[in-house]
């Protein structure tokens, strides 16, 4: 690769505009709606967190390269450069000001996908050399180790180890032909391990056969994260390389929110070809087990809890009835934020913002929105779906010594499996 | 030149020329979205990107609660400034007339009322424009001409109606007039919005309905 340069930059940036890009562009009238939507502007109240604004070298970019009346004013040199100061200034409100939680692109009454924007714009922030250097960091390790927080299939192969022994359930590595593939995330092999079990234990009863992919355990893409759309191909071929030679029907993605978007959405359209396999989120596959009567579930959580809407699960993923119809079956005091559901606000550290250190002090304040929304309900658990809402939402509730515990759907299912053996 | 003269000339070549670079214009800016083209999306779609699109190209002109709820007044200006050039536009009478078109429209009085309604909010909408931070951070001079271009028109015609200020034949000139410099600007700037709104929503909407999420 060569080195990044701003020419780099407005090259990424330029490639990235499209038919829909210009009709964004074109229709914005300013009417500032979005900022509304946004926790960054909401909770810092500060207008250069505004959602189009953020993308305001993007729209140079576009207005100069793509219509008649930018580049009169070119010639004219009434235009506004993009340069190292441009590039500079803009770096930080499209990474660590911005969890692409997607809510602008719901809020906008022209229909502007504004997050969809800024996920592009991106592109060319990398390509000029002006990405958090933690990203930096991740994307290095998830190219070189596999995982981008450094984490080696000996670690998964320690932890599927201690479940076996712990639990005397079987996981297998590359099991040719196996029906699912089960993905995992970092967060879920370094701080969740009880993810696995409650798979495991899931799989079991529902008599399904499953896999880990030694070569393609890992779920998260942070070059989709920074944007940069070579390497986060590199990583989702790995995936789809290990799922169709082991011949999977089914990849499962974790509960990681923007690992899903990554295998989901954007892998086929970065590998330039539709799958042989399905995709489906965990919570699709709880769901549909329940539905089929695979898993059967017992007793009844009685504590007050509520379900954060992890993002790319639910507004920009459609995976919205779901959680509800399994919460239902193993909670009776289930209550709903408000906004919950494709509105709902983000846990805060989406996108690439909890990996990025720089941004720690403007991430807890924009989860005070998430505080608002935990405080007017007064539960005893809260329950996500999303490993990476999950540590972010604990490491908020810590800091404003709030106590309560976040789970995990799909352990919390798990946990209310009705133990009845069944040859596996 | 004579106000006759100039509203001769208004009427006629004028208007012809305005128009003409109105519709040139609209379809230029169409041409430099669309000729930029899309690449397919390769992913499995949850559902159909059609009836997205289409659900999409309605579903925006109805407030979001989680939004109304913060900015209200904001939000029911936007609904009184549109609806209101709608009615000032399409149901005054002696437009209809001009169109050749064969509905009814409203009483002049009636389309009198809500034209200072709507330069009322043409002014609800600068001031917002002014004092919120927000607005005052992202708004650009092609903000405040887009505002000038179609509040003229308004206020022309409605002192035009009133016989207020001057003569109504001087008035009714100026009327004309305004109405074609905002048919000459419109497309060049955000007012584009008019048409290509259809195809922001669209775009946004297929990429939802792929997806099935709300949009």
């Amino acid at each position: 690769m060569s080195k990044p340069s701003v020419e780099k930059g407005i090259q990424f940036i330029k490639a990235q505009i499209d038919a829909p890009v210009a009709s964004f562009f074109s229709s914005c009238v300013h009417c500032g709606l979005c900022a509304e939507a946004c926790l960054f502007y909401t909770e810092t109240e500060d207008p250069k967190y505004t959602p189009i604004n953020k993308v305001e070298p993007m729209r140079r970019i576009w207005e100069q390269e793509y219509t008649v009346l930018g580049k009169l004013k070119s010639a004219l040199g009434l235009s506004k450069p993009i340069d190292e100061a441009t590039f500079k200034e803009w770096e930080t409100l499209v990474y660590d000001g911005c969890t692409l939680c997607g809510r602008c692109s719901v809020a906008c009454p022209l229909g502007n996908d504004i997050s969809g924007m800024i996920r592009k714009s991106r592109e060319g922030f990398a390509a000029a050399g002006y990405a958090p250097p933690d990203l930096i960091g991740a994307t290095q390790r998830a190219m070189e180790i596999g995982s981008p927080m450094g984490v080696k299939l000996p670690a998964v192969k320690a932890q599927i180890r201690h479940l076996e022994e712990d639990t005397g359930l079987k996981v297998t590595i590359d099991q040719q032909g196996a029906e699912y593939m089960v993905l995992l995330s970092s967060m879920e092999i370094m701080n969740f391990p009880e993810y696995l079990e409650a798979i495991a234990r899931i799989m079991r009863q529902a008599g399904k056969t499953w896999t880990i992919a030694s070569t393609a355990f890992e779920a998260t893409n942070s070059g989709i994260q920074i944007g940069v759309s070579d390497l986060a191909k590199v990583i989702v071929s790995r995936i789809v390389d290990a799922a169709e030679s082991l011949g999977v029907k089914t990849v499962i993605s974790p509960e990681c929110g923007h690992a899903y978007t990554a295998v989901r959405w954007e892998g086929p359209n970065l590998i330039g070809r539709p799958y042989k396999f399905e995709v489906k989120h965990i919570l699709e596959i709880l769901d549909e087990f329940t539905k089929a009567g695979l898993i059967k579930t017992e007793g009844m959580e009685e504590a007050r809890l509520t379900y954060h809407d992890p993002c790319q699960i639910a507004r920009k993923g459609g995976i919205v009835e779901q959680p509800r119809r399994l919460l239902n079956k193993v909670a009776s005091n289930f209550v709903e934020m408000r906004d919950a559901g494709a509105m709902n606000w983000c846990c805060s550290g989406g996108g690439g913002v909890s990996a990025n250190e720089r941004a720690e002090g403007l991430k807890l304040k924009a989860f005070k929105r998430k505080k608002t929304q935990l405080d007017e309900l007064q539960v005893d658990t809260l329950v996500t779906a999303c490993a990476n809402c999950r540590l972010t939402l604990e490491e908020g509730l810590e800091e404003n010594g709030m106590d309560i515990p976040v789970v995990g759907l799909t352990e919390m299912v798990a946990d209310h499996l009705v133990e009845e053996e069944r040859g596996s | 030149m004579e106000i006759n003269e100039l509203l001769i000339w208004a009427r006629g070549p004028a208007f012809h020329w305005a128009l003409a670079i109105f519709v040139f214009g609209m379809l230029l800016r169409l041409f430099e979205i669309l000729s930029l083209g899309r690449k397919p999306d390769l992913s499995a779609a949850r559902d159909s990107g059609v009836s997205g699109g289409l659900r999409t190209l309605f579903t925006r002109s109805l407030p979001r609660p989680a939004i109304f709820s913060r900015e209200p007044l904001r939000i029911l200006n936007g609904y009184i400034m549109h609806i209101g050039l709608f009615v000032v536009i399409f149901l005054y009478r002696p437009h209809i007339e001009l169109f050749g078109g064969a509905w009814s429209g409203l009483p002049t009085g009636v389309v009198d009322a809500i034209t200072a309604v709507t330069i009322l909010s043409m002014f609800v909408a600068l001031l917002m424009r002014f004092y919120s931070p927000v607005l005052r951070h992202i708004s650009t001079s092609g903000d405040y001409l887009a505002w000038l271009i179609t509040l003229l028109p308004l206020l022309t015609g409605y002192l035009a109606y009133n016989h207020l200020l001057l003569e109504y034949t001087q008035m009714l000139t100026y009327h004309i007039l305004s109405v074609e410099l905002l048919l000459v600007l419109a497309p060049f700037t955000k007012l584009t919005h008019l048409f290509s709104f259809v195809l922001s929503r669209w775009y946004q909407g297929y990429l939802a309905g792929r997806r099935g999420v709300e949009s």
